[in-house]
């Protein structure tokens, strides 16, 4: 879906607290801006933020979790600057084809931690979606409207199995694009690592 | 320097659970053999970066992953690395192809920085640079292991 001006797009906060309001057990992996914004929303000891500077990254670290733990759901977020970082990385979910991996695409058209630069993607118009479908990727969506995202969310979340990706056209936040580390990466997974063994 | 028997049998015995790789011409000759073995899940990437990101996840998930790529893809990994490695702290460990090694003389400058870019990174690697040196990486392995440390065998190849 090519990206609407700034004022039409979906609030990021908004658009992260549908999620936030039916998550359960599932692992959630957050990077750069998502990483910001979601612990707002969230301090569930399955949060994982990888951070500080794993761009391109968030999608692929979830496809391991799913791959690991079949049987625990695993929602990845990524912005569109990382996710250009890394395009391959839809063929390669689509390739291991995980029953229980959700990523979530959150396309401002902007490099929002480093102050809001253009991405080429924007430039561009690139459709995150529908690169996803074509890189095998079975359950795809694309919402730039927070109803249509709240309403697609509960049908993708009762769909039991299969890898799904779905693109978010999402608001620039401003001003408040810092992006404060949570703590030392360390002490995070070993957190993180205990809340998986129920610890 | 190992058939595909020879190492899907010691991947087994140290327990390995998943090879995430992107092979080159020498590594690739041992596909068949990956993908044929009950114990190991081969997970295929697009790009080398990918492997240390999916193998962390797998690790922190409770499985035994290996990457393996080429001396090129580490040059092209080192952020991915460096995250996994460092700051996640998480002993992965990895088969390497050590492309033109085994060329006297070689220009390819991916033979020049192979070892000194480890050496940068502090990584503790193994050279297989003759066949029949398995019980060479199982140890090397095991000790990296053991140690809860990083580790690399670097597996010798000829020209690009």
């Amino acid at each position: 879906m090519a990206a609407a001006s700034n004022s039409n797009r979906i609030p990021l906060l908004a658009a992260l607290e549908v999620v936030a309001r039916t998550r359960r057990d599932e692992v959630v992996v957050t990077t750069m801006g998502s990483a910001r914004e979601w612990p707002k929303l969230s301090q569930h000891p399955l949060d994982f933020h990888y951070l500080p500077s794993a761009m391109g990254q968030s999608p692929m670290i979830a496809l391991g979790l799913a791959l690991a733990m079949p049987e625990r759901r695993v929602i990845a977020f990524t912005g569109d600057g990382s996710l250009l970082m890394n395009l391959g990385c839809l063929v390669t979910i689509a390739a291991a084809a995980p029953r229980n991996l959700a990523v979530i695409a959150l396309n401002n058209g902007r490099y929002e931690v480093t102050g809001g630069q253009t991405t080429a993607g924007a430039v561009s118009k690139v459709e995150f979606s529908a690169i996803a479908a074509a890189s095998g990727i079975a359950r795809t969506h694309a919402f730039d409207t927070l109803d249509a995202w709240q309403q697609g969310w509960e049908a993708i979340r009762a769909v039991a199995g299969g890898s799904a990706f779905i693109e978010l056209d999402v608001a620039p936040v401003g001003p408040d694009y810092h992006l404060v580390v949570p703590g030392p990466m360390r002490s995070r997974l070993a957190a993180f690592r205990a809340a998986l063994s129920g610890a | 320097m190992f058939t595909g028997d020879e190492l899907t049998a010691a991947l087994e015995t140290l327990g390995v659970t998943h090879v995430v790789w992107l092979p080159d011409s020498a590594l690739g000759v041992w596909e068949a053999a990956l993908e044929a073995a009950p114990h190991l899940t081969l997970v295929r990437v697009c790009r080398e970066s990918e492997a240390w990101a999916i193998a962390a996840g797998l690790h922190i998930g409770g499985k035994s992953p290996l990457v393996m790529i080429q001396n090129t893809g580490l040059f092209d990994s080192g952020d991915a690395l460096r995250n996994v490695l460092f700051d996640l702290g998480i002993p992965l460990y990895a088969m390497i192809g050590y492309r033109s090694y085994l060329v006297e003389n070689s220009p390819d400058t991916a033979k020049k920085f192979t070892e000194p870019v480890l050496k940068a990174w502090g990584i503790d690697y193994l050279l297989i640079d003759r066949p029949g040196r398995v019980e060479a990486f199982c140890d090397h392995y095991r000790a990296c292991q053991a140690a809860s440390r990083a580790g690399v065998t670097l597996i010798a190849e000829g020209n690009m």
